[in-house]
């Protein structure tokens, strides 16, 4: 039985300068490295496939599979690409580490890279993130000084360049064809697959694109070894990982534990509920997993638990919305959100996600007419799966999910504006009151 | 991205949103040579140089103010494509900006949770007191203001950035401080990152050129540390990574960790027969 948090890779935030190489070194940094120079790139792959790590940035993926897919035979240079682009709605994760302790994700680059035989990595990070883009820059520049990056690594050997690239602000990015189209200097718009990036990604090469979690739980995979990863989460969701809570919770933050935690404990953990809020819903992984709500508190936050409860665990971003939130006004927001990021590439999101905002638009100012409710139903489902990337998928998930758990709320939109149901005021991080209207500031 | 938007597509907008067809402005800085070698320098950075496009348009931003036409033309002379493809690069990232930009960048976030938890108030307090609208400057030309989307910082709402750089939790009396100080010219350091400079010297460091403030500012902030202090607090941690040192396995025995390797692969490969083939795209975010 392992303790309720297991913060591996939260274990040295709170170090005094934590994103110099000297820190990082001195809580044993950089030791994965040295061990992983021992062990041959197939021993790599297979450790990470053994470990039963799972793809940390949404889809949950197995991260030593995916590595396997890279073709032996191929003449081009293999490239890994790590996935920075950390944008999803209620997503937190990526850029703490990185700004924290971006050896981490530094070393875990240098060892995936040996484990697929790249000797080019980019670390492409969203462009919004300053401080994290100087930290990164940082790092790397001191690994090679250090000699863990550059030409014959340790004498191993081995050689690999590492690229930090700023993006330019851009959602869809983080779709892994759009950013390797984004890396390639074009618009980020998704690719068709096949050929998988595994086949035919950066620069038509085999490619592997992870997330930045993924890649920085590496390290400490090659140095407590598969039983001991095993040894946290559950049986098919192994290992730990971070949970972000966000919203009208006592204590939003990071949260470090095994796979397979429950809300009801992250919010024991997180003091609750702010004072006098109850949970009204919530998000498991981002504003693309479909909504859940207090009936949900139990479910074990790993891949398949969630999955159960019909939502997807996504990016562990748990988004905690308590009773004066209207469902309507954060549906509409997420839904503008989904429209304004759509690439354009593709009808049904980029026709589908204007039209659902003129409808949720009128139902958040009581302006709703009959049939709306169905329209949005169809609308979605001419989206899900027919869309070109998962971008159209996500953009349905808080509306189907959301008419599911809160009809009436939509409904309400035929005839009252959501501001009067549930007036904005109250949902504040500086209202003062949350179950006495009147006492809220404004 | 504001292209392929038909509810903000008519005639006039599409022309102004094309780059080539705004005027070079006569008082922007001009594309000097030092500029012009730090252009392809970035170029020389990459396996192939059209992968520098996006941080030579940072940079283009951080010398000129803006992506120009002289910037456009530059950067598709240095990498041999026409302007037309460089356009539309720079008309697909929000982070390009077409018109002159004010000294300091404030973006507010208001998507849903942020707006949520006062989002939506401190950008229309801010809209108020700075006399702007959505992606507009101030007379003065000292903020341009504009309602970003999620910046990853959700467990310190509501988010108000200045030039990409961290302002948490703040309130509309807390956000008309921070412009006014920025106005006034005063020192201003965010919380979780370093000093303010401009929206320009950001740029730069984000084409890709250090600024010697990595050091300033914390490891994390304190929302990012809570589970981490619950932790310390109950002495709770992970198991420890020492314990099977030596081989890199881990397992008790050689025997039990073949065994569990055995189940793992077998169950990995159920699971990638249950996906469906675009699973492997990371299929939300990352």
């Amino acid at each position: 039985m392992t303790d309720t948090l297991t913060p591996v890779l939260t274990a040295n935030w709170a170090d005094d300068r934590a994103w110099t190489l000297a820190a990082y070194e001195n809580q044993g940094g950089y030791q994965a490295l040295r061990q992983a120079l021992q062990m041959t790139p197939d021993e790599l792959v297979t450790l990470v496939k053994d470990s039963g790590l799972r793809g940390r940035g949404g889809a949950g993926f197995p991260t030593g599979m995916k590595w396997s897919f890279i073709p032996k035979d191929n003449p081009n240079p293999t490239y890994l690409v790590v996935n920075a682009d950390e944008s999803e709605p209620g997503t937190c994760k990526d850029i703490p580490l990185m700004m924290a302790s971006p050896h981490t994700l530094v070393e875990g680059v240098i060892i995936a890279s040996r484990a697929i035989e790249a000797r080019q990595a980019f670390i492409y990070v969203r462009g919004e993130v300053l401080h994290v883009v100087r930290r990164l820059r940082a790092a790397v520049r001191e690994a090679y000084e250090a000699g863990h990056v550059g030409t014959d690594i340790h004498g191993s050997g081995m050689d690999l360049d590492i690229v930090v690239h700023a993006g330019a602000g851009a959602y869809i990015c983080g779709e892994e064809t759009a950013l390797l189209d984004s890396l390639e200097g074009r618009r980020g718009q998704p690719r068709l697959r096949p050929p998988f990036p595994a086949v035919a990604g950066l620069y038509a090469s085999p490619t592997v694109i992870n997330n930045v979690e993924s890649i920085a739980s590496v390290p400490a995979i090659v140095r407590g070894g598969v039983s001991w990863f095993g040894s946290m989460g559950t049986e098919k969701s192994k290992g730990h990982t971070i949970y972000s809570l966000s919203g009208h919770v006592k204590r939003p933050g990071q949260y470090e534990a095994p796979l397979g935690i429950t809300l009801r404990e992250l919010l024991d953990l997180s003091g609750g509920m702010r004072e006098g809020a109850e949970l009204k819903f919530w998000t498991p992984g981002g504003s693309s997993t479909p909504i859940l709500t207090a009936e949900h508190l139990d479910v074990p936050l790993d891949y398949e638990g969630v999955s159960a409860a019909g939502s997807m665990l996504g990016t562990k971003a748990l988004q905690i919305f308590d009773q004066t939130t209207s469902v309507v006004r954060c549906v509409l927001r997420w839904t503008e959100f989904y429209k304004h990021e759509s690439c354009g590439k593709c009808t049904p999101c980029r026709e589908g996600t204007w039209w659902m905002v003129q409808i949720l638009r009128r139902l958040d100012r009581g302006e709703g007419q009959p049939g709306d409710i169905e329209t949005l139903l169809d609308l979605c489902d001419n989206i899900l799966g027919r869309s070109f990337c998962a971008l159209g998928d996500g953009a349905t998930s808080p509306i189907t999910s959301a008419i599911r758990y809160f009809r009436e709320e939509f409904e309400a939109g035929m005839t009252t504006p959501s501001s009067e149901l549930f007036p904005p005021s109250r949902s504040t991080l500086f209202a003062t009151t949350v179950l006495a209207g009147e006492g809220a500031t404004s | 991205m504001t292209t392929n938007d038909p509810a903000q597509s008519p005639l006039p907008d599409s022309v102004d949103g094309m780059v080539t067809q705004t005027p070079t402005d006569p008082a922007d800085t001009p594309i000097g040579p030092t500029t012009l070698a730090e252009l392809k320098e970035l170029a020389g950075r990459y396996p192939q140089a059209r992968s520098a496009l996006l941080p030579m348009l940072h940079l283009v931003q951080s010398v000129q103010g803006r992506v120009t036409t002289e910037g456009i033309e530059t950067c598709a002379r240095i990498l041999d494509l026409t302007e037309a493809e460089v356009s539309a690069v720079a008309t697909f990232y929000t982070m390009y900006k077409r018109r002159p930009m004010g000294t300091h960048h404030v973006g507010v976030c208001t998507n849903t949770l942020c707006a949520v938890m006062g989002g939506d108030e401190i950008f229309e307090r801010l809209c108020g007191h700075l006399d702007v609208g959505n992606d507009e400057t101030t007379a003065d030309g000292a903020i341009t203001l504009e309602r970003v989307e999620c910046n990853a910082a959700c467990d310190f709402a509501p988010v108000v950035m200045v030039n990409w750089e961290f302002f948490d939790q703040q309130t509309p009396e807390s956000a008309i401080d921070l412009v006014e100080r920025l106005r006034a010219g005063e020192r201003v350091a965010s919380p979780r990152g370093a000093q303010i400079t401009s929206w320009r010297e950001a740029e730069r460091v984000l084409a890709g050129f250090e600024d010697g403030r990595v050091d300033e500012g914390p490891a994390a902030g304190e929302a990012s540390l809570a589970g981490l202090r619950i932790a310390q607090e109950r002495g709770w941690q992970a198991p420890s990574l020492e314990e099977d040192s030596g081989t890199g396995r881990g397992g008790e025995t050689k025997q039990e960790a073949a065994a569990e390797a055995d189940t793992q692969r077998a169950e990995s490969e159920t699971v990638a027969e249950q996906s469906p083939a675009d699973v492997e795209g990371g299929a939300d975010d990352d």
